[in-house]
């Protein structure tokens, strides 16, 4: 919509307000269909749904799922939930205790609901599904407690699975067949989810889906990628670890993989994969490809042909030392020998830190300025890492970690992107680590969220501060633009700081330890400070 | 014995030191047999009807308290029962911090032991049957060390991880009563 520009966004007032009644971090984005704007909230994943046709935005009902307590004490960082999805009078949402949940979208009421995951191996679900003709695309969280890794494809009428493809294993629990033609040689061979690992490493080896699943049509594949493998040790696990830390293409009928890359084969830092693939069909060359558009948590730019998984380009978007460089030829991560942990050490300066130089908070393209905007961190760690045992249900991950921040001191970069050029044409330092996604407007105006509370509106030519508004409590959520029943464009955004690197105020840490909360306390620490837990909508739009 | 000795370490700082090497070799006999129970559902809370009275500290409790041995035995098991991996060394991450002055369930170390055996209902795993309860003593007397409760001489004096935390020694003590600030 292009009602708020960025001549007017300096305008923009408060609409309303709700509370969610959660103080954990809130990662998820408002969902607005037909007058109706949802919100699924971290654990307990209450489910509301507001009434956008009435004044002050009145709740119609709350379903509330009760997922199992216990379900806290094994989701590795914070208890977030990251999105529900609608698709024919359903709205659809995955539980922290491991279940997907369809509730129709006008009463309330419970359509179905599938358990997935089993709390008892530490498997969580945080992803917001993906739904695609007719299929409910769910996957697992629980990369550090040895949960294997998988994405299943539900029935959207019934709640029944269709088909379940595990990645790491053998060739026919990862769903790989005769359809699959990766790229490059070092994905082709038998069962290499078994062979490019220790002797049953594969079983609790990660691998897991908590990020985001796309959908090309045309094609009629999926793309996802895939987390790290477990445990952080790397020296526990060696080999190439198939099929985690990379991006899978599978056919969204069968499941089967048509084909793979791996961002990092042998992960040394937590650098898992799953970040959002962006879906544009570019200029590149004398031709029109059909691209995935990936800001990497290595700290790579990837450029991918989506039909065959061909790398076109990887440039860092940041700071990275951790890696040389992606040989082309070979599709293969170069990395910095210097920075590779050895059990029993401690290995310094790593750049970026295990949350990557950018995490898990999608970046947004504009397809009318053509560029990507990415909101990410300018973290590095020390890396210590140990011997970790396997005990299932408890944490897998062999490594006593500090974060900071990186070269030039700040924590976060909201980066403007060309991927054609392949350079940043302006970017904004942030003090804290940048944790919520980006919105891009057709306006020309980019919003984000700063964990000390502040959303922003930003110029999307120059990145120019045209506007900030100041919220209860930091922001990690995903702004979105919504036209309402009054035909106003409308933005709305939730306030509620955690998950990983809010942590310490969620989850009350004590910043006095370094390592708490996998390392994050350390980058963090000043965040007790700057602000407090909360969980609140903000939605706000011009005067009339 | 844990304040006459300290008392000891203030008036001849020579003869403590003599004393205190003396107490870090200490066992306790396995001849004559401890009850080696941990007590269960041992309470957290700190009203107490009709007395007002909390129940008496658990006779096991001085066994492990201030026990080096216990302490550098329950330190191992922190690591190697993966502890560290919820609560890390003290400050939380999955699991509560452990560090601070904020206890749930109570800070006395048979109340400590008490969650360990019995696990708590928002993510503390139960360990009975999975640990011996002697294990599950030694456990509970390490936890008391990250909030500076044994005394000096009875906790290591640098950090056996590769962590960049402070010293034992170092530790500040919190106050131990039961407090439930933290939700989680």
């Amino acid at each position: 919509m292009r009602q708020i520009t960025p001549n007017n966004v300096s305008k923009l007032g408060l609409a309303f307000t709700f509370s969610t009644a959660t103080t954990h971090g809130y990662e998820a984005p408002p969902l607005v269909v037909a007058g109706t704007m949802y919100l699924i909230t971290p654990f307990p994943n209450y489910l509301y749904a507001l009434d956008l046709t009435k004044p002050g935005a009145p709740t119609k009902w709350t379903f509330k799922p009760k997922p199992l307590a216990a379900s806290q004490g094994v989701a590795c960082c914070d208890t977030v939930n990251r999105g529900a999805v609608y698709s024919k009078g359903k709205i659809i949402f995955n539980t922290l205790d491991g279940q997907t949940i369809a509730v129709d979208a006008k009463s309330g009421q419970q359509v179905w609901r599938t358990r997935l995951g089993n709390i008892q191996k530490g498997e969580t679900i945080t992803m917001a599904p993906l739904v695609a003709n007719g299929k409910v695309l769910v996957g697992n969280s629980g990369g550090e407690m040895g949960v294997r890794g998988w994405i299943a494809a539900l029935d959207e009428g019934s709640g029944k699975v269709a088909w379940k493809a595990f990645n790491t294993g053998p060739d026919k629990d990862v769903l790989i067949g005769p359809r699959f033609k990766p790229a490059y040689g070092s994905d082709r061979g038998k069962d290499l989810g078994v062979k490019t690992w220790p002797p049953n490493a594969w079983k609790i080896g990660g691998g897991n889906v908590w990020g985001w699943i796309s959908y090309d049509p045309a094609l009629n594949l999926i793309y996802y990628g895939t987390g790290n493998p477990g445990p952080w040790n790397p020296d526990q696990r060696p080999g190439d670890n198939k099929w985690t830390t990379g991006v899978f293409a599978r056919d969204l009928n069968t499941g089967q993989a048509v084909w793979f890359y791996q961002s990092t084969p042998h992960d040394l830092f937590d650098h898992d994969d799953i970040n959002e693939n962006i879906l544009a069909d570019i200029p590149w060359g004398n031709s029109r490809r059909p691209v995935l558009l990936r800001p990497g948590r290595d700290g790579f730019f990837y450029v991918i042909d989506r039909r065959s998984g061909q790398v076109l380009s990887a440039t860092p978007y940041g700071y990275v030392n951790a890696y040389r460089g992606v040989d082309l030829k070979t599709g293969r991560m170069v990395p910095n020998p210097d920075k590779d942990p050895k059990q029993g050490r401690v290995t310094r300066n790593i750049c970026p830190a295990a949350p990557g130089l950018k995490d898990w908070n999608p970046a947004a393209f504009s397809p009318i300025t053509g560029i990507v905007y990415i909101p990410h961190n300018n973290l590095c760690m020390d890396f210590g890492a140990m011997e970790a045992n396997y005990i299932a249900g408890t944490p897998y991950v062999g490594a006593d970690v500090k974060f900071y921040a990186g070269p030039g001191g700040n924590r976060g970069v909201f980066t403007a992107w060309d991927p054609l050029k392949r350079r940043a044409i302006w970017e904004i330092k942030e003090d804290l680590p940048l944790w919520s996604p980006a919105l891009a407007t057709a306006g020309g105006v980019i919003f984000y969220g700063t964990m000390d509370g502040w959303f922003k509106a930003v110029d999307a030519r120059n990145g120019h501060l045209l506007w900030k508004f100041k919220a209860g409590s930091g922001i990690i959520g995903q702004p979105i633009s919504y036209r309402g029943p009054d035909g106003r464009q409308y933005i709305a955004v939730v306030a509620g700081v955690g998950g990983w690197s809010g942590a310490v105020v969620s989850l009350k840490l004590d910043t006095r330890d370094p390592t708490a909360a996998l390392g994050f306390a350390n980058a963090t620490k000043d965040l007790p400070q700057k602000t407090t837990a909360g969980g609140m909508l903000y939605v706000f739009t011009l005067p009339r | 014995m844990s304040s006459r000795f300290r008392a000891n370490l203030t008036i001849i700082a020579a003869a403590g030191l003599v004393l205190s090497a003396c107490d870090r070799e200490e066992r306790h006999s396995r001849s004559k047999p401890i009850g080696e129970t941990v007590p269960a559902g041992q309470s957290p809370d700190t009203i107490y009807p009709g007395s007002g009275t909390p129940p008496p500290l658990d006779a096991r409790a001085k066994l492990y308290d201030n026990n080096a041995p216990a302490i550098a035995e329950g330190q191992r098991l922190y690591m190697q029962m993966n502890c560290v991996g919820c609560h890390f060394h003290g400050g939380g991450g999955m699991g509560p911090p452990l560090m601070d002055d904020e206890w749930r369930y109570g800070g006395r170390i048979d109340q400590i032991a008490a969650t360990i055996a019995e696990g708590r209902p928002n993510g503390m795993p139960a360990w009975r049957g999975k640990l011996t309860d002697d294990q599950i003593w030694q456990l509970a007397a390490y936890v008391r060390t990250l909030s500076g409760q044994p005394s000096k001489d009875a906790v290591a004096s640098r950090s056996e991880e590769m962590s960049n935390t402070t010293p034992q020694t170092l530790t500040p003590r919190e106050p131990t009563k039961t407090s439930d600030t933290a939700e989680q």
